[in-house]
């Protein structure tokens, strides 16, 4: 366990956020450190998506810090957080499904790649030397997850079962090489089957890249158990329960929050 | 790879149909019978829908993709053949002007909208400064035409910086209008602009490069070739130029870029992806091309005026991508050849043209939504 780790890849303090009248969430505090998984569970709008939305950048936070590599990211745009080594994915898989499933992943490389207009339009020697170099870049990262879809590279996301666009969806979140990855309900839309084999996956993931922090966010309670470090339980955007999954599931707050109070 | 290195489909039957298509563009430019004609538009029609049919369609692409360098080389050779042919004809190669030209504009419109997703109806305006820089400069200055030419492009696309920070803070519908009521204040400011010829516009001399008179005819031993060859030809090289442009750009990490926030602008600047930045190049590449395009029709016509660069021709620009498929560069010209030639050639439909276009596009959306030549999947390099 890292939970003594000096100083924390992440470390939120009380972040706030509030849509009209509706506390999302409330000074919320969380921390994960280099090659920590930790869990973020509680009921639906109990403000999981909205911390990921928080801290990447998506919406600024009414108040609190989000310390990463020790410069705090409150904020600042989704492209500067993204540039300071965080990626993520989405509930709701946001793949660009006409494009192609190297397109897609090379979306995830902007900062790997080189953008300038000449390079691109002028240079087409350097243009395909690092084009080439992005080709074995995705098909390495795409071999953790699922081997065949290598030779499928240049096929349109449209016609892939949705475990497969979740497997692509992270490869996206990876290929930039992130310190830390958000991934938000990784399971949702699958069988009980896909999802196994897509922890499978994450858990290779973490076994060859050893210091990459990982906050995943998940409703089905096996997941949780069987990659979290340590988990956090919010319920209407506060922290109600921290510790790992054992602990937390004992808890008599968290299974109010879950199942509702008794009468 | 493996799959690719596979079968590569025979450069015969693309080339068969590459030959068909310019003896029949030939055969409908040389028509004067309306009768012929319409006999000739039908004809066309039912082969294609027959092949779409029979599963002709596909091979024919396949072939295409497969030997994409040699077709590209074998369109140009395609387009000065027919030029060849019509050699003496001011009205024809005028017409094969104006096609190219605003194709070159479609090709504009085409990285804007059908690759970053930057909704334009205001085409024919930047078209128009194109065409208006050519004639202010080619009147009050002595500057070399070539450069007035280029002048006309980046004319436009500094114009097209003003409209940048409000449609870069809208989005969606909103984007659009504020691209509409430019369209309508430009003609308004022209109109009432007596240095600018107000209602009236302006003449302007016609081209010369490096000496060259662009409006003398040309004769070569025993051939009188007509003056619209000079331009002709200029607007291939421009057309050439503008769709290499196009496809370098797609074929890029830039096209790749474009299309990411295109398609999911929350998720693209989740991956540093920098949207405002792109719109804005996007929308000035584009704006230049356009521009481009204007100046080179201003010297062609050796007229301007606002009437030329209305809101309905910005809409034309628009229904030509969808009606050719939105992003593919070769859907946006064969697109343009239908819309330029049918009114032209079918005296009768003149007065109905917006009409056939709205009709047009509404079957094209009804039936075939990706357009006429949908887009393939990107690929980084040509086969």
């Amino acid at each position: 366990m890292t939970n003594v780790a000096p100083a924390p890849l992440l470390q939120v303090e009380g972040l706030t956020k509030t849509f009209g009248g509706v506390l999302a969430l409330d000074a919320l505090a969380l921390s994960a450190g280099s090659g920590e998984v930790v869990g973020l569970i509680g009921p639906n709008g109990s403000g999981k998506t909205t911390f990921f939305n928080v801290t990447t950048g998506i919406y600024k936070p009414d108040a609190g810090s989000i310390v990463f590599k020790g410069k705090n990211l409150a904020g600042a745009s989704p492209q500067t957080i993204h540039r300071a080594g965080i990626s993520r994915t989405f509930q709701r898989s946001r793949l660009s499904l006409p494009l192609s499933i190297f397109d897609n992943i090379m979306i995830g490389a902007h900062t790997r790649r080189f953008n300038g207009l000449v390079f691109n339009l002028v240079c087409r020697g350097a243009f395909k030397h690092e084009y080439e170099r992005m080709v074995e870049a995705a098909r390495a990262l795409l071999k953790v997850f699922e081997p065949e879809l290598t030779d499928r590279l240049f096929e349109p996301v449209m016609g892939l079962p949705m475990i497969d666009r979740r497997r692509i969806e992270i490869c996206r979140a990876l290929i930039s090489e992130p310190s830390l990855l958000f991934l938000d309900e990784p399971s949702a839309g699958m069988t009980h089957e896909e999802t196994h084999a897509l922890m499978d996956n994450i858990l290779r993931v973490r076994a060859v890249h050893s210091s990459l922090a990982i906050v995943i966010v998940e409703h089905q309670m096996g997941v949780i158990e069987r990659i979290t470090d340590r988990c956090a339980v919010l319920n209407f955007g506060r922290k109600i329960a921290e510790g790992t999954y054992r602990e937390v599931a004992g808890n008599a707050e968290v299974q109010e929050a879950y199942l509702g109070a008794e009468l | 790879m493996a799959r690719e290195q596979g079968k590569r489909a025979s450069i015969l039957p693309g080339a068969a149909v590459l030959a068909v298509v310019t003896a029949y563009v030939i055969a409908i430019l040389g028509a004067d019978k309306q009768n012929t004609i319409l006999i000739l538009f039908g004809a066309g029609a039912a082969v294609v829908v027959l092949a779409g049919l029979f599963g002709l369609l596909k091979p024919i692409g396949r072939s295409f993709a497969a030997h994409e360098t040699a077709f590209n080389w074998l369109a140009i050779l395609a387009m000065l053949l027919i030029a060849g042919v019509f050699r003496e004809e001011h009205f024809v190669l005028l017409l094969l002007v104006t096609l190219m030209l605003y194709a070159v504009a479609a090709l504009g419109l085409t990285i804007q909208f059908g690759y970053a997703g930057v909704v334009n109806f205001a085409g024919a305006s930047f078209f128009g400064i194109g065409a208006y820089t050519s004639a202010v400069l080619t009147v009050h200055t002595a500057l070399p035409h070539l450069a007035i030419i280029f002048l006309g492009g980046v004319t436009a696309a500094l114009a097209g910086a003003i409209l940048l920070p409000p449609i870069l803070r809208t989005s969606g519908h909103y984007a659009a209008v504020v691209t509409i009521a430019f369209a309508l204040l430009f003609r308004s400011f022209i109109e009432v602009n007596d240095v600018l010829g107000g209602p009236q516009g302006l003449h302007l001399p016609g081209m010369q490069v490096f000496g060259w008179s662009f409006n003398d005819n040309i004769t070569v031993g025993r051939w009188d070739i007509s003056f619209y060859m000079s331009y002709f030809l200029l607007s291939l090289a421009l057309l050439i130029f503008a769709f290499g442009l196009v496809q370098r750009l797609e074929r890029s990490w830039i096209g790749l870029n474009f299309d990411a926030l295109r398609l999911d602008e929350t998720a693209a600047s989740c991956f540093g992806i920098g949207v405002a930045r792109w719109k804005a190049v996007a929308f000035l590449l584009g704006n230049m091309l356009i521009g481009f395009a204007g100046a080179v029709s201003g010297m062609v016509a050796g007229f301007v005026a606002p009437s030329n660069y209305t809101f309905a021709d910005s809409l034309i620009l628009v229904s030509i991508l969808l009606l050719g498929g939105i992003g593919n560069a070769w859907g946006a010209i064969v697109a343009t050849a239908f819309v330029v030639i049918v009114p032209e050639k079918l005296q009768t439909i003149q007065e109905y043209r917006f009409l056939l276009y709205a009709v047009m596009v509404i079957l094209v959306l009804l039936f075939q939504p990706e357009g006429l030549l949908p887009r393939p999947v990107r690929r980084y390099f040509q086969s």
